[in-house]
């Protein structure tokens, strides 16, 4: 049987563990906050195991032998093993970072570190030369984009792209001409941050490894809103950010199949991540240590633990769920107004929890006016998609995006607040 | 909501002197990479020094009610006025959009331009209103650098 969304009593259970959900704005009205696409909020006990890290552990981990340091340490450790079950992995596969955006310009930089035949690196895999091509997607976020396009810039190798179609999907008919035994890299996104358009992960690895690339995942959207298992899909490198998901900000997480992150030159260097260093060179600490210079993010990372096992006791399965069910209501509400339209998938089975959209003739910045003067939070603009947005000829969008904590009612508090639009601005709308 | 006065509305449907004309001087592309806003705006100046005259102001804005009006506002307030009017009503409409709403501006200096005095209460958005502004001032520096 598959899961159920949660019930208005598990929803305002679970509500109550957010204690900014409770607050109000502009002017009095109760939040309805629809942009945890952008970031989330955080539950009670995220803030309580922070506090209380820094309240009783507080250490620079790795660091000292004092009883602190010790466990500063543990606690830090412990952390990343939680965080690396929450998507099927082991500890020693998973490197914090202070973000996702910083988790992929280290597999970024590490390609151009090791072209420049240094940091740490074994081996070719990760030596890019002219003639060599990355490949990435019209529909990723910046963060998946511009540090690949840098990195081209650096080492004279080819970016390359897959278009999305008119519907918002990656245009896969013609992936061969730009899938070929070039591509050293392909980068792309489980779920767009824009459309909510969910890829299909599977396919795309496998046609990945069958020419030699590497698969980069940017998972931002996926793992705090549905099962990941870094096994099941088979990518090479994930990288996903921790306040998206109920964690802290300035925590991220790059994870790599072991072999990998061994094999892979260093980023940031500097204290704790090496083994010897003398004035004329240095060593570095096996992974993930290799990748974290300079006193870790512990405290970060002890919160991010345990926003994944307030995600596990919830069920990544009824959250997913949950979020279908409101993708859905929103999606029809949408689509009852002539004057909206929906961007991407039209089938709900290829979206996660973002819907985007557009009213003709009204700037979305415009909307989002409206909607906040109602107290409906969503984002407007690009969102860190410029390219996208161009492919789908709009020149900006309005996202509502949803977490565990969304409520149906919520959904139609936009609806309700979106109808104040056409009035506003003049449209015409047929009665 | 008192953000969109009925004037701005109108001046978002219908922008006064939109379009890019020649001749001019001096023109500028500005963005806001927020949310990607647009505007090219061109300046054509007559004389030189202080006392020319803003002959002409055109300009294609691609963008919220509030960039759009607040370009169609500038073309309005500054053509067939001098240079020092203009960089006088530029003066008085920064200084009411970055009030955080203290300065409900003065309709002597800036005409229409009051209707944006609820702008200023929304940080986000006076980017969105000083865009054009942006553009106005690089054009004007250029149109004078080339006069010389």
């Amino acid at each position: 049987m598959s899961a159920a969304p949660f019930t208005d009593e598990e929803s305002a259970r679970l509500r109550a563990d957010f204690p900014i959900l409770s607050r109000t704005v502009r002017g009095g009205h109760p939040l309805v906050y629809l942009d945890s696409g952008a970031t989330s909020h955080k539950p009670t006990v995220v803030l309580d195991a922070e506090r209380r890290f820094y309240e009783h552990t507080n250490a620079a981990v790795h660091r000292g032998a004092h009883q602190l340091s010790e466990e500063g340490t543990d606690a830090y450790e412990s952390a990343r093993a939680t965080i690396a079950r929450f998507v099927g992995a082991s500890a020693d596969e998973v490197v914090f970072t202070r973000n996702a955006t910083e988790a992929l310009n280290l597999v970024a930089y590490a390609f151009s570190n090791g072209a420049a035949g240094g940091g740490g690196g074994r081996g070719d895999r990760f030596c890019l030369a002219p003639g060599d091509e990355v490949l990435v997607t019209e529909m990723e976020h910046h963060a998946n984009l511009v540090p690949w396009q840098e990195l081209c810039r650096r080492t004279g190798a080819t970016l390359r792209w897959v278009p999305v179609t008119p519907e918002g999907k990656l245009d896969l008919e013609h992936l061969d001409s730009v899938l070929t035994e070039r591509t050293k890299v392909f980068a792309f996104t489980h779920v767009s941050n824009v459309l909510g358009t969910l890829n299909p992960v599977h396919e795309l690895v496998e046609r990945a490894h069958a020419v030699g690339a590497l698969a980069v995942l940017d998972a931002c959207q996926s793992v705090p809103h549905l099962p990941v298992d870094v096994r099941d899909l088979g990518v090479d490198l994930m990288a996903y950010s921790g306040h998206k998901m109920f964690g802290p900000l300035g925590v991220g997480v790059l994870w790599g199949r072991p072999e990998l992150l061994d094999e892979m030159p260093v980023f940031l260097t500097g204290g704790s991540m090496i083994e010897t260093v003398t004035m004329e060179g240095s060593t570095y600490a096996p992974v993930p240590q290799k990748f974290e210079a300079g006193v870790p993010v512990a405290a970060q990372a002890v919160g991010l633990a345990a926003a994944c096992d307030y995600l596990t006791a919830l069920g990544m399965d009824r959250v997913h769920a949950h979020e279908q069910m409101l993708t859905e209501r929103m999606v029809r509400g949408l689509g009852e107004r002539s004057w909206v339209t929906v961007l991407g998938p039209a089938d709900l089975r290829d979206r996660g929890g973002a819907v985007a959209f557009a009213v003709e003739g009204v700037h979305p910045h415009d909307v989002g006016q409206v909607l906040d003067d109602r107290g409906v939070e969503v984002r407007v603009g690009h969102h860190c998609a410029w390219p996208l947005h161009r492919a789908l000829r709009v020149p900006a969008s309005t996202r509502a995006s949803f977490a565990a904590y969304t409520t149906p009612a919520e959904v139609d508090a936009l609806l309700e607040a979106l109808d104040r639009v056409p009035a506003l601005f003049g449209l015409e709308v047929p009665a | 909501m008192d953000l969109y006065q009925e004037l701005i509305l109108d001046h978002y449907k219908n922008p006064v002197r939109a379009g890019l004309r020649d001749p001019f001087e001096g023109q500028s592309h500005q963005v806001n990479p927020t949310c990607g806003d647009e505007v090219t705006l061109r300046v054509h100046l007559v004389g030189t020094g202080a006392d020319a005259v803003v002959e002409d102001v055109s300009y294609d804005s691609m963008g919220c009610s509030i960039s759009v009006a607040s370009a169609s506002i500038l073309a309005e307030e500054v053509t067939g006025g001098t240079v020092s009017h203009a960089r006088e009503t530029y003066e008085a409409m920064r200084a009411m959009l970055t009030s955080k709403g203290e300065d409900p501006g003065d309709e002597e200096a800036i005409g229409d331009g009051v209707a944006l005095a609820g702008v200023a209460k929304y940080p986000a958005r006076v980017k969105c209103a000083l865009l054009s502004w942006a553009a106005f001032t690089d054009a004007l520096y250029q149109a004078e650098g080339a006069q010389k």
